[in-house]
């Protein structure tokens, strides 16, 4: 093979699958990692490759980010697979899980190939459609699975909705399970969750508005890991934010079940009083939930009770946004801030670096049985470049998704991506975005 | 038939179900629906055996081969025969199952067959009345005479069934055919496996002593008899399998699938066919391989063999034996 060659020189190689944390250089060769080590190029550098020299920052693999909303199709004005893949781009990502819930909701095969080719032809990060669990995610009757399987649909879920009957939830599990499909829930009880808007407790009671208590999300925990336990499918919970409904998913995962679970970065970094004076940046569901919870979320990272660290970005117009927050929509966007807020868990001394990364990289690709989230020889040459130490204020202007509902407007972290190749193909690079 | 043995085949005086047979009383029906087989292909189809005799037919649930089956069995042994259909009854005014046996006692019918929509209504029957009961299928439960007629379809094409992979295929979890051929064929020395979607599964399955696939593919694999389950209407639609094209995709039975069972494999289906939903037509209509029609002349002779046993202890005063 006399494909394209990069180098990767003066990198801190990290890679969790391979407990990699270490100066060295790494080859790229056709977009797949042919080499990399320490003492690579010591003999001198390859003449026919091209250069990039990583000055010391960290070179890990590309984000795996599980949980991504798009407006496409249906929605455009709010984000394209295109302008999702550009904020992807730029915070580290190099695979988004795009799901369902779009206009026409994905829950036909033609649908999911739609996905494929209009992400090939137009997005420059990879992108992988979950499909509607349940036809017209309505909760009442199973989609395709096995043809959706075929047509490249890589798990199930009908996205930020629940499904509330317990027997159509046991049954897509049991067809799912024939097939070795991953469901990927979401745990809000639609009718203890019906019109609310927050977390219920002190600060929903003084600012006055209708909440739901975390119980809403715990019940459902709870409900599905006792069908996972009688169907044995695979499952995943999209996101967990109460020390409740972790605690289930602990015992589950000390009984054996095929259970993991998520966490959205902003559950990690905010909490309740962030809602602050009615700020509807900070609506997202689950809603944000009391500091004790927070801090419960950091631990399940810590303790790899959580498996996986999510954006959930979910970009979502002014207009819609622009509201009283009863009425405002839900959700924020995420896969530029996700490094950087993931971080704070590694700065906080509660994880090491390798350990955080693995939620981002290692975790979701063994999940979703990808071949990606690692460095190792023959793996895609999907990699981010970044400078875990350095500070910066996010500011919503320089966001590169279509939508700004960012909910760390103003906020200080450290650390976030500097350049991202995905199949070796450099995708974003810093230097050259702040002049454009 | 002259020189006929007519001494007791089975031990009770009702059919209800495979579970409660031994292998000799199954054997000795399969004898004698062999017999019957020739009588049927003769000429002369009658025989007076069951003269004098009623049989009443009472179908809770729609069928046209059954029914008929049982009744052109009937009237070739010489039985008048009574269709009751649930339409003009008064079931559909509200009668209760032990007020429409009570009913039919008074009338003094000396075989009942019955089919009934719940699990256990042959049973039921059977101790409300003292005619013979013969179950032609209760709910998800049994259908004895459907897995005698398979029983006889397969031995006369393979000689026996020691040994024999039998595939059956489908929607085993409403299927009282499955039921029914699961403890028969078990029973006689089949290897029976079943193949279908978790959602078609019956619960605790592998304790009924077969080897459970839900890729169909791997139960066909060196299958001597592939056995296609009917898939209900009511079940296509998303609550048990996300639709029939679906369905036929990964568990409907087609060449290409068919090329994985044994050389020569034998494909039954107990009618009615849903063409390709189960079942491609052409692998359906392919006299090389499908029996399915075959099925339907051994229906009828083993249902005369059935009505000939359970005569056999009727006692000739015209009352049941006690």
């Amino acid at each position: 093979m006399t494909g394209k060659r990069t180098a990767f020189i003066n990198a801190h190689l990290a890679d969790p699958e391979l407990r990699l944390d270490a100066p060295g250089a790494l080859l790229v060769e056709d977009g797949r990692i042919r080499d990399f080590g320490p003492r690579l190029f010591q003999d001198g550098r390859p003449a026919d490759a091209e250069i990039v020299d990583c000055r010391g920052l960290v070179l890990a693999p590309g984000l795996i980010d599980m949980r991504v909303f798009t407006g496409e199709p249906g929605s455009e004005h709010r984000e394209t697979l295109a302008s999702a893949s550009r904020a992807a781009a730029a915070g580290g990502v190099t695979t988004i899980v795009v799901m369902p819930n779009t206009d026409p909701i994905i829950d036909e095969p033609s649908l999911v190939d739609f996905i494929k080719r209009r992400a090939a032809a137009t997005a420059s990060v990879r992108v992988l459609p979950m499909a509607a669990l349940t036809r017209h995610l309505a909760g009442e009757t199973m989609t395709e699975i096995g043809l959706l399987m075929e047509a490249g649909a890589i798990a199930f879920t009908d996205g930020d909705r629940t499904i509330a009957n317990a027997r159509v939830m046991r049954r897509a599990l049991d067809y799912a399970s024939t097939f070795g499909a991953l469901v990927v829930g979401h745990a809000e009880d639609p009718d203890l969750s019906a019109g609310v808007a927050m977390n219920e407790g002190e600060f929903a009671t003084r600012l006055g508005i209708p909440a739901a208590p975390n119980v809403a999300e715990t019940i459902i925990v709870e409900r599905d890991i006792r069908l996972v336990e009688l169907t044995g499918a695979r499952y995943h919970l999209g996101q967990v934010s109460c020390r409740a409904s972790l605690d289930a998913v602990a015992d589950a995962k000390l009984r054996g079940l095929p259970i993991t679970c998520g966490v959205s970065a902003h559950h990690l970094a905010l909490n309740e009083l962030d809602v602050g004076s009615y700020y509807t940046f900070r609506k997202v569901k689950p809603p944000l939930r009391s500091e004790a919870d927070r801090a419960a979320m950091v631990e399940g990272v810590a303790s790899g009770t959580i498996d996986v660290i999510v954006s959930s970005h979910d970009p979502q117009a002014a207009d819609t946004k622009r509201q009283t927050f009863a009425q405002a929509a839900f959700g924020a966007v995420g896969l530029e801030t996700l490094l950087p807020v993931a971080l704070t868990v590694h700065h906080d001394g509660r994880a090491t670096l390798l350990h955080l990364l693995a939620t981002m990289t290692t975790a979701p690709a063994r999940i979703l049985g990808l071949d990606a989230g690692t460095l190792a020889k023959g793996a895609p040459a999907d990699l981010v470049l970044f400078d875990p130490g350095l500070p910066f204020v996010v500011e919503a202007d320089d966001l590169h998704s279509r939508a700004r509902n960012t909910p760390f407007e103003g906020r200080k972290f450290q650390g976030r991506a500097q350049m991202t190749f995905v199949g070796g193909v450099c995708v974003f690079d810093r230097a050259k975005d702040a002049e454009s | 038939m002259p020189g006929r043995d007519d001494s007791p085949i089975l031990k009770t005086s009702h059919l209800l179900g495979i579970e409660g047979i031994s292998v000799g009383e199954i054997t000795a029906l399969l004898d004698l629906g062999d017999d019957y087989v020739a009588l049927s292909r003769s000429a002369e189809k009658k025989l007076g055996l069951l003269k004098g005799r009623t049989l009443i037919n009472l179908f809770f649930e729609a069928s046209t081969r059954t029914q008929s089956s049982f009744e052109l069995a009937g009237k070739r042994l010489g039985a008048d025969v009574l269709n009751m259909s649930v339409k003009t009854s008064s079931v559909s005014k509200g009668e209760t199952l032990i007020d429409t046996a009570t009913t039919l006692n008074a009338m003094r019918p000396d075989i009942l067959v019955v089919r009934h929509q719940d699990s256990g209504a042959a049973e039921l029957l059977s101790r409300k009345l003292d005619c013979c009961v013969v179950n032609a299928g209760d709910g998800s439960h049994e259908h004895p005479t459907q897995a005698l007629l398979d029983a006889l379809t397969i031995r006369r094409r393979r000689g026996g069934f020691e040994g024999l992979i039998v595939t059956i295929c489908g929607d085993v979890l409403h299927s009282r055919v499955a039921r029914s051929n699961i403890v028969l064929l078990s029973k006689m020395g089949a290897r029976v496996r079943i193949a279908a979607p978790r959602t078609l599964l019956p619960a605790d399955a592998d304790r009924l002593g077969v080897e459970i696939f839900t890729d169909m593919r791997e139960a066909l694999a060196g299958a001597d008899i592939v056995m296609m389950l009917r898939l209900q209407h009511e079940r296509m639609g998303g609550a048990f399998v996300p639709s029939t094209r679906e369905y036929f995709r990964f568990y409907g039975l087609d060449r290409e699938k068919l090329r994985l069972a044994k050389p020569g494999a034998l494909v039954m289906h107990p009618g009615p066919m849903n063409r390709g939903v189960e079942i491609d037509s052409t692998v359906a209509d392919d006299i090389e391989v499908s029996v399915i029609q075959e099925q339907v002349e051994m229906g009828v002779a083993i249902r005369m063999a059935v009505l000939d046993a359970l005569s056999r202890g009727l006692a000739a005063s015209g009352r049941n034996a006690p």
